[in-house]
């Protein structure tokens, strides 16, 4: 079967073809971030995630697979969408209040694909757009953006005041909170899951009108209570397509995995073996019980073991990990995959890092060959149907 | 009408502008872009955020002058005004 590795970088959206060896082209976006690329499977259409530095965050789209991209209609926060905000202390040192600040788009961070065609798209600050018209209009979920989780319904009034959604240094200057992970039920299009780093991951079980916490059996090692019902730190969320109630995450305080949809979750890193920080995480699209890894060395550091670069695979469940190395450096290598930077189609896997590197695996991470060493950082890594 | 120029950098996200010469009727910096908008659709969203403030590194002089309201725009625009629609050099 035919593939294309599509890849989003911080100097443009490349595209990645094989013909004879797998060769990057600069598809477009010269200049760009390309945060997230990605295919609709319903329709074939490319959607890039951009980051202009002056003109800020767009949607672009390319309905030619990648020959020619088009502005998209824009994600626009609507009239009175405010959120809580967490001010320094001024210079004269008095305490900061906290504030409520008007939501204008800082940056458009995942976009998923649901059943029926619907579109969404997580966005820095903390926003789930969905559409339901092939991406010409899209809509602010506002029972997520009201969850009392994050302070209550500020279109209507002050809140709560308090909110358990923290800022991310992803988002582009300003310390807010972002939905970077969307995992839609291929089975059931009312069903979705969404992951915030620093709160957690939320589900609708009735297609967005009522958000839950699933954080049960999270543990994290930088707060009071490492069971805290908010304040996990996901950096990834993924599922099986197949077996939807296989959940992996990539979590700041290790690797996590569900066998029942996110209602609960195990610990299952193996830190003896390098398996327990890091951000991305790829699910098997057929069977729930194997994933793979990027891992990097704690988060004080967050680089590569040792100088040596390995994908971790489970078959398991997580019960038990595999260091994968054949093809990828072993000494000198300093690369951080980013929490989108894994993609896999079948027995194909491609990651790529911020240093620019893009490894390409055909026989389901056994063995890897490097496709580019030059590229611009990294952001995003998905392999889609030729 | 006042006469706009756009920083060549727009003209790859709006290539329809290219080599036009561009009039637009208006009084304050608000108006002039609200009236970009309709020659064309999508950069007011380029030039100003969804509040409709400037962005932060973007930039509007009126003749010689930087916009003093970066939030509404609200700056004056006169009949033979120059405005200019520049990125804002941010470091380096």
């Amino acid at each position: 079967m035919s593939e294309r590795i599509l890849v989003g970088t911080r100097k443009g959206t490349f595209v990645v073809k094989k013909a004879g060896r797998w060769t990057p082209r600069l598809s477009g976006h010269a200049g760009a971030g390309s945060n997230f690329v990605a295919a609709d499977p319903h329709t074939g259409t490319l959607w890039a995630l951009l980051g202009h530095g002056h003109w800020g965050a767009k949607l672009s789209r390319s309905r030619d697979g990648g020959e020619t991209w088009q502005d998209a209609p824009q994600i626009k926060y609507p009239e009175g969408a405010r959120y809580i905000g967490h001010e320094m202390p001024s210079e004269d040192g008095s305490e900061a209040p906290t504030t409520l600040r008007a939501a204008t788009l800082l940056k458009l961070w995942h976009i998923a694909f649901g059943p029926q065609g619907r579109i969404y798209v997580g966005t820095i600050p903390g926003g789930l757009f969905v559409s339901d018209d092939g991406g010409e209009t899209f809509e602010l979920n506002r029972p997520l953006w009201n969850h009392e989780s994050r302070g209550g319904d500020l279109f209507s009034g002050d809140g709560t005041g308090v909110t358990h959604w923290y800022g991310t240094p992803a988002s582009e200057g300003e310390f807010a909170p972002g939905i970077h992970s969307i995992v839609p039920d291929p089975r059931n299009p009312e069903r979705v899951l969404v992951a915030i780093s620093t709160a957690g991951v939320l589900e609708t079980v009735d297609g967005g009108k009522s958000w839950r916490g699933r954080n049960k059996g999270m543990l994290n090692d930088y707060l009071p209570d490492p069971a805290a019902e908010w304040g996990h730190d996901p950096h990834y969320v993924e599922q099986c397509p197949a077996q939807p109630d296989h959940v992996w995450q990539q979590n700041h305080s290790g690797v996590f995995y569900s066998a029942d949809g996110a209602a609960t979750w195990t610990k299952v890193s193996e830190p003896e073996l390098g398996v327990h920080f890091g951000f991305p995480v790829a699910v098997d699209d057929a069977d729930g019980r194997v994933a793979w890894l990027v891992p990097g060395r704690s988060d004080n550091q967050r680089m590569a073991i040792d100088g040596g670069l390995f994908v971790a695979r489970t078959t398991d469940g997580g019960q038990s990990w595999q260091r994968l190395t054949k093809g990828l450096p072993q000494t000198h290598a300093y690369d951080v995959v980013y929490r989108h930077a894994l993609g896999n189609r079948g027995d194909t896997l491609a990651f790529g890092s911020t240093t620019g590197n893009l490894y390409v695996s055909e026989d389901r991470g056994d063995s890897w060959q490097a496709v580019g060493h030059n590229l611009p950082p990294i952001y995003s890594v998905r392999i889609a149907a030729g | 009408m006042a006469k706009v120029e756009l920083t060549r950098h727009l003209y790859s996200f709006f290539p329809e502008l290219e080599g036009r010469e561009l009039h637009v009727e208006a009084s304050t910096v608000a108006e002039v872009v609200r009236e970009m908008e309709r020659v064309a659709p999508g950069i007011a969203f380029y030039v100003c955020d969804e509040r409709g403030r400037l962005r932060m590194h973007v930039n509007v002089f009126v003749d010689d002058e930087r916009i003093v309201d970066r939030a509404r725009l609200s700056d004056g625009v006169g009949p033979h005004s120059r405005v200019l629609i520049m990125q804002a050099l941010s470091g380096g």
